[in-house]
């Protein structure tokens, strides 16, 4: 063994137990954030508090999993909804007309949502960012118009009612609202926690590589539709997970959980928080629900309030919030060392 | 699935006929909101993903003009002018500022606008359905052409986007404006360079494109019912269309739109639960098998 080939194998493994140290730090940051959401009941009694968190964990998957696409890969899905509304119909369907356990309708709606996301996903990926965009959005309309016309499956426009029956497994019983709720946040932070995983991955840097220049990354041997492929399906993954909570909060699916909508609010939240930090949408999930609930109070004009704010962020700040904080934070930073 | 309806239908010539006729009506109404969003394209290189609401507000501004005139010339004009003024305003004021930024702060823009737009016709005409009823020029004896039969309008319809088709066409390819506009889609800074205002081009085109689907809007206020919100389905479809037909291209436009229009109305007579599923098909295939669209020449 040359001196050269020591020193890199060397390095490998100092860069292979630096990966280990951080990825034990984040596991317990992840089961530290886990203590504190689950002791919150014992401090706030609030049942609105806890369903807000039960909303935020549900709409907080799906965003962070768009941002995998938009801000990783620079793929801007807008039909990245039609997965949030697949987990719910799918993991609903599946409890209403089969009475399986939770956990194997769980794991039985992700494989649709599998499926589903692979078979779309092989044909958009292939296009450019503005066609990628609207074709995705095409199949939301195609899965949206699904769901209002197949009527005797679905419940049409009604959506699926009547409850979804919630049998208890494991000594969790999902409709009491306590155990939704804890539910709830460890598949936020467990799906957080991969997501962060997949980000911070070679494969996550694939992905950067892709979004800043995909010719260059081709030409050094990456299979670049193979890439994106698969980040749109583990993307789809987990948005499968928000809209799974969503049902089982809300106890039924709707149509609205796939309309074209929700992926214009997930594009939204993402811009919002700032597409450039990992917990930006989480951020901007946060702030959005909170605005939507405030507004739906005072206005019968959701959508007009909602588009100013839009607006307001898109040509004013052009910058999402924590893209200022991260700015902020390294301007400090360098302040400091070129004081004079 | 019902085939023995469609094969029903394609041996009587009056089911054709009627069929026939009313494909072109929705393959015409598509085609003058598919052209603007090409058109716009084509110069701008942005999708008005809010171009939909342009459909819708032609609508409402003719239902409006006529219930207070009662002429419905003076409908249709009120229905084009006060789209393309909306045009005008939305690129000059709120999209020329994210013409240099990616895809997402347009697509920001737009969202921001769709809901905007529909919010302000709830607020203005109401959450209702309305409609504009046929004018009275318009309510004679229908025209039985070999037993099929065809509303009066339905003609008047299909020519004026025929029209419209021909003038666009006609004046892009032979008139210097129509030279500039194509010159400023290859290669804008050549041409400001040249001393033309390429702003005044780019609001220009984007006035045209309003327009024409305002005048889809005031076009279908007869014959379609008005709610806020319908100009979302019509860009949808209108978008597909562009797919199909090649984005930038205004006989692609003009092809897919009556390709569509067409899957739309036979596919609801074979196909009736499937007919919305029939046109993404459609999509699906051109995409995989020409990614370019069918009269697309960049690469997509």
């Amino acid at each position: 063994m040359t001196e050269l080939q020591a020193e890199q194998g060397a390095q490998a493994l100092e860069v292979s137990h630096e990966a280990k140290t951080r990825r034990n730090r984040d596991a317990l940051i992840a089961l530290a954030v886990f203590v504190l959401l689950a002791l919150l009941p014992a401090v706030f009694s609030s049942k609105l508090l806890l369903d807000f968190v039960i909303r935020c964990a549900a709409y907080g998957l799906f965003a962070t999993s768009l941002n995998l696409l938009v801000g990783y890969t620079g793929l801007i899905s807008f039909g990245h909804g039609m997965f949030f509304g697949l987990g719910a119909y799918g993991f609903g369907l599946m409890m209403q007309k089969t009475g399986v356990p939770v956990p194997v309708a769980f794991v039985a709606t992700l494989a649709i949502t599998f499926v589903v996301a692979l078979v779309i996903g092989a044909i958009c990926v292939r296009l450019k960012e503005i066609y990628f965009a609207f074709v995705t959005l095409a199949f939301q309309m195609l899965i949206h118009s699904t769901i209002l016309s197949w009527v005797s499956l679905t419940g049409g426009d009604q959506g699926l009612r009547g409850g979804i029956p919630r049998p208890p497994f494991l000594g969790i019983d999902l409709s009491n609202q306590l155990h939704l709720y804890v539910a709830s946040c460890a598949l936020l932070v467990i799906g957080l926690f991969l997501m962060h995983r997949i980000a911070q991955s070679p494969f996550g840097y694939t992905l950067r590589m892709i979004r800043d220049n995909a010719t260059r990354a081709s030409f050094i041997g990456i299979d670049v539709w193979r890439a994106k492929l698969t980040i749109f399906v583990l993307a789809a993954l987990f948005a499968s997970t928000g809209g799974i909570i969503m049902a089982l909060f809300v106890s039924g699916a709707y149509p609205e959980f796939a309309y074209w909508t929700i992926s214009g609010e997930g594009i939204f939240i993402n811009m919002l928080g700032g597409v450039t930090t990992f917990l930006g949408p989480m951020v901007g999930t946060v702030l959005l629900l909170i605005l939507n609930d405030t507004v739906t109070r005072l206005t019968d004009y959701h959508g007009l309030v909602l588009g100013i704010v839009i607006l307001f962020f898109a040509i004013g700040l052009r910058k999402g919030l924590m893209d200022f904080v991260v700015e902020w934070y390294a301007q400090r930073r360098n302040g400091d060392g070129e004081r004079r | 699935m019902d085939l023995d309806a469609l094969t029903g239908c394609l041996a009587s010539s009056a089911c054709l006929v009627t069929q026939t006729t009313s494909g072109f009506i929705i393959g015409m109404l598509l085609f003058l909101v598919a052209v603007g969003l090409t058109l716009i394209f084509g110069v701008l290189k942005v999708v008005n993903f809010s171009h939909g609401a342009f459909y819708m507000f032609g609508a409402y501004f003719a239902m409006t003009a006529y219930q207070f005139s009662g002429s419905f010339a003076l409908a249709m004009l009120c229905g084009a002018a006060g789209t393309a003024i909306l045009g005008l305003i939305f690129e000059r004021v709120f999209m020329s500022r994210v013409y240099g930024a990616d895809v997402l702060m347009q697509l920001l823009v737009c969202y921001a606008f769709v809901l905007i737009f529909d919010d302000v016709v709830r607020m203005i005409w109401g959450p209702e359905f309305k409609s504009m009823g046929m004018p009275a020029a318009f309510q004679v004896v229908p025209l039985f052409i070999a037993g099929g039969v065809v509303p009066p309008y339905y003609l008047l319809l299909i020519g004026v986007a025929l029209a419209a088709a021909m003038i666009l066409g006609l004046g892009l390819a032979r008139t210097r404006i129509g030279k500039v506009i194509r010159a400023a889609a290859h290669n804008p800074g050549m041409v400001s360079a040249l001393g033309i205002n390429t702003g005044l081009i780019y609001g220009g085109v984007f006035a045209l494109g309003g327009m024409l689907a305002g005048l889809a809007g005031a076009l279908a206020a007869p014959v379609r019912s008005l709610t806020p919100g319908m100009g979302f389905s019509v860009l949808i479809e209108s978008f597909i269309v562009t797919v199909i037909g090649g984005m930038g291209s205004i006989l692609g436009a003009l092809i897919g739109a009556l390709l569509i229009g067409m899957i739309r109305s036979f596919g609801s007579l074979g196909f009736p639960l499937f007919t919305e599923g029939l046109m993404y098909l459609f999509m699906v295939i051109v995409l995989v098998s020409r990614p370019t669209g069918l009269f697309g020449k960049e690469v997509a």
